[in-house]
């Protein structure tokens, strides 16, 4: 009820003078997802139910009584959330054709608030992945490949005949997610964050990506992949947009027993931050191998922003910071070999035509369903759970995470109140370089910057900050305390107010009548 | 150490996975190298961590009440081969 008397809005307000109304909204955005369909970013558009959500959502505004700040405002959904009659893949052919029977919690929680569902978007298959490349409907093209920013900077290279061939990735797994609220088609997307799959493609994409505590928001209906670290991630273009979804989304749930049962209060950002009284920490193991000078220079400015500011910023030292990615790659491989169990072709999902015995159909369903990464993730899970090797391997990592838990512990302790940290080691990589490594290899050198939060269930937030030489989007992660989404929040609104990141110029979007369009190009809808 | 052919066989039948192109052991053999880094970490007395909620007792007990089901259609309409109320698969 108080954000709805907030009036930051753009869009919402726009939509409520009626400046602009949800079934014009919706189209303007459909319009949009069909003129930027090279982008791959969706891998279902659901048109008719997008538009009567819309037509609803208008009667509503008629009659002077929307649902909230949400109503009408047009969204995507990443492809491992269950939506109640939409096709629900996970790009993977294991779940092609599966129509959820059910809509996630989340999902459920958007709807009720008014917000058009525009479609589901694009993954690494099953979420395992940093640069959306690898799902069974190809891989995400960062909308900022056809930027004139980035198109600026490539001019002085070697002009390949096949200039297709220059652009670069959206970073994963939330690829889709990212690119779609990145390229304007839509207002906010969900993603899923497990070691940094809605951080790093926020950061690739130039958005704000934000992972919140484990806990806060429900997993039900979140297809899982590491029960202990998933959650649900909130992409949005601004910090403020981002505090509005979490605010509509946290809560306990009572069908996910995971979820903490203290009462959540959505919360709005203050307009005028002071953040001379906080101290900012600077893990020194976050200047990891491989980290682009580039974004080690950023790093520092941006240090000296908070410390002008008048903010105390000292380094500190999350000492097992470079096991979390080994940590990481058991645990996950083994929770990974016990949720793909399910896929076994018999209740839902592709199922084999061999009938030779129950055995070998579920065998060859799942040889035909997943790919290599999920194949080569459930083989090595299942040796680390193997009698022999349970506590040498999983028990190990185990404790190993409660190491790093403690590292977090240690330097929030010691009176830091906010990390501030790298997102990624470098800005995107252009896609014919990206897969030129397979998917673990890169998996463990795009994570290190994100894994650990995940590990040690803590928010973590991507601003985007600068671009880079080349011309594309850099962020900086900050990780705060435990369920305090509210001063992580307020911190990362502080910086993205102090940066000022350069909005993306699409020319393919340019092409749209701008009247309406106004509204896509501001920032923020809240 | 290699990882041996019993053990390969024992893993594609527990994972109902099958690699058996030497890539696929090869992979396996490389993700258990990284994996064995975790030894250099000393981890004397410390325990295990199930979840970082640990804490807060959050993993409760609800209490036997059923809240929902009765939905044996929606259930059975994602299946390829049913008979009746029942997901058909091959015999043996």
């Amino acid at each position: 009820a108080a954000l709805k008397d907030a009036l930051r809005s753009q869009v919402s307000a726009a939509l409520r003078e009626g400046r602009v109304t949800p079934t014009e909204l919706c189209q303007r955005c459909l319009a949009l997802i069909k003129s930027t369909k090279f982008l791959n970013a969706y891998i279902t558009v659901t048109e008719e139910t997008a538009l009567k959500q819309a037509e609803e959502s208008e009667e509503r505004y008629k009659r002077g009584q929307p649902l909230g700040i949400l109503d009408g405002i047009p969204i995507a959904v990443k492809d491992n959330f269950n939506t109640a009659g939409i096709e629900t893949t996970c790009a993977s052919n294991m779940l092609k054709g599966y129509i959820s029977p059910y809509n996630a919690t989340v999902v459920q929680k958007l709807l009720d608030q008014g917000a058009v569902l525009l479609g589901k978007t694009n993954l690494d298959e099953f979420a395992m992945g940093s640069g959306s490349t690898d799902g069974v409907f190809g891989p995400v093209r960062n909308p900022w490949s056809y930027s004139k920013q980035y198109k600026e900077k490539s001019v002085s290279k070697s002009h390949s005949e096949d200039k297709e061939s220059d652009w670069v990735i959206s970073g994963g797994s939330s690829g889709g997610s990212a690119a779609a609220v990145s390229s304007f088609t839509c207002f906010a997307a969900l993603g899923s964050d497990t070691g940094g799959s809605t951080r790093n493609p926020a950061a690739h994409c130039g958005v704000v990506g934000l992972k919140p505590t484990y806990g806060l928001i429900s997993r039900h209906g979140l297809i899982p992949l590491v029960n202990s670290m998933d959650v649900p991630g909130i992409l949005t273009r601004c910090v403020d947009d981002a505090a509005v979804l979490l605010g509509s989304l946290a809560g306990h749930d009572p069908k996910d027993s995971t979820t903490i049962q203290d009462d959540f209060k959505p919360f709005e950002l203050p307009n005028l931050i002071d953040v001379s009284k906080l101290s900012i920490g600077i893990p020194k193991e976050y200047h990891a191998p491989g980290l682009s000078s580039e974004i080690l220079a950023l790093w520092l400015k941006a240090a000296d922003l908070f410390k002008n500011a008048g903010a105390k910023v000292v380094e500190v030292s999350l000492p097992h910071t470079r096991y979390s990615i080994v940590c990481y790659h058991v645990l996950c491989t083994a929770e990974v070999a016990s949720n793909m169990a399910r896929f076994d072709g018999l209740e839902y999902g592709h199922r084999s035509d061999v009938k030779d015995s129950t055995e070998s159909m579920y065998a060859a369903t799942r040889r035909e369903g997943f790919n290599d990464v999920v194949r080569g993730r459930i083989l090595s899970g299942n040796y680390f759970l193997l009698k022999q090797n349970y506590e040498k391997y999983f028990v190990k990592a185990q404790k190993v995470r409660r190491l790093i838990a403690n590292d977090f512990v240690k330097v929030f302790r010691s009176g830091v109140d906010i990390l501030l940290t790298p997102t990624t080691l470098s800005d995107a990589a252009p896609y014919t370089e990206f897969i030129q490594e397979d998917n673990r290899t890169r998996s463990a050198q795009d994570d290190i910057l994100t894994q650990a939060a995940n590990m040690a269930g803590l928010p973590a937030i991507n601003v985007p900050t600068a671009l880079s030489e080349r011309g594309l989007p850099v962020g900086l992660q900050f990780i705060g305390r435990s369920f305090q989404e509210k001063q992580l929040l307020t911190v990362a609104k502080w910086f993205e107010k102090q940066v000022q990141f350069p909005m993306i110029q699409l020319e393919e979007v340019k092409r749209h009548d701008s009247g309406v369009f106004q509204h896509q190009q501001s920032a923020s809808f809240s | 150490q290699k990882v041996s052919v019993e053990v390969l066989d024992h893993l594609e039948h527990l994972a109902l996975v099958d690699f058996r192109d030497s890539e696929g052991v090869e992979r396996l053999q490389k993700a258990i190298q990284f994996a064995d880094q975790l030894h250099e970490v000393n981890t004397d007395g410390v325990e295990p961590m199930d979840s970082v909620l640990e804490d807060r007792w959050c993993l409760y007990l609800r209490e036997d009440e059923v809240t929902e089901g009765n939905c044996t259609k929606e259930l059975l309409e994602n299946a390829r081969e049913t008979v009746e109320e029942y997901f058909v698969a091959p015999p043996g």
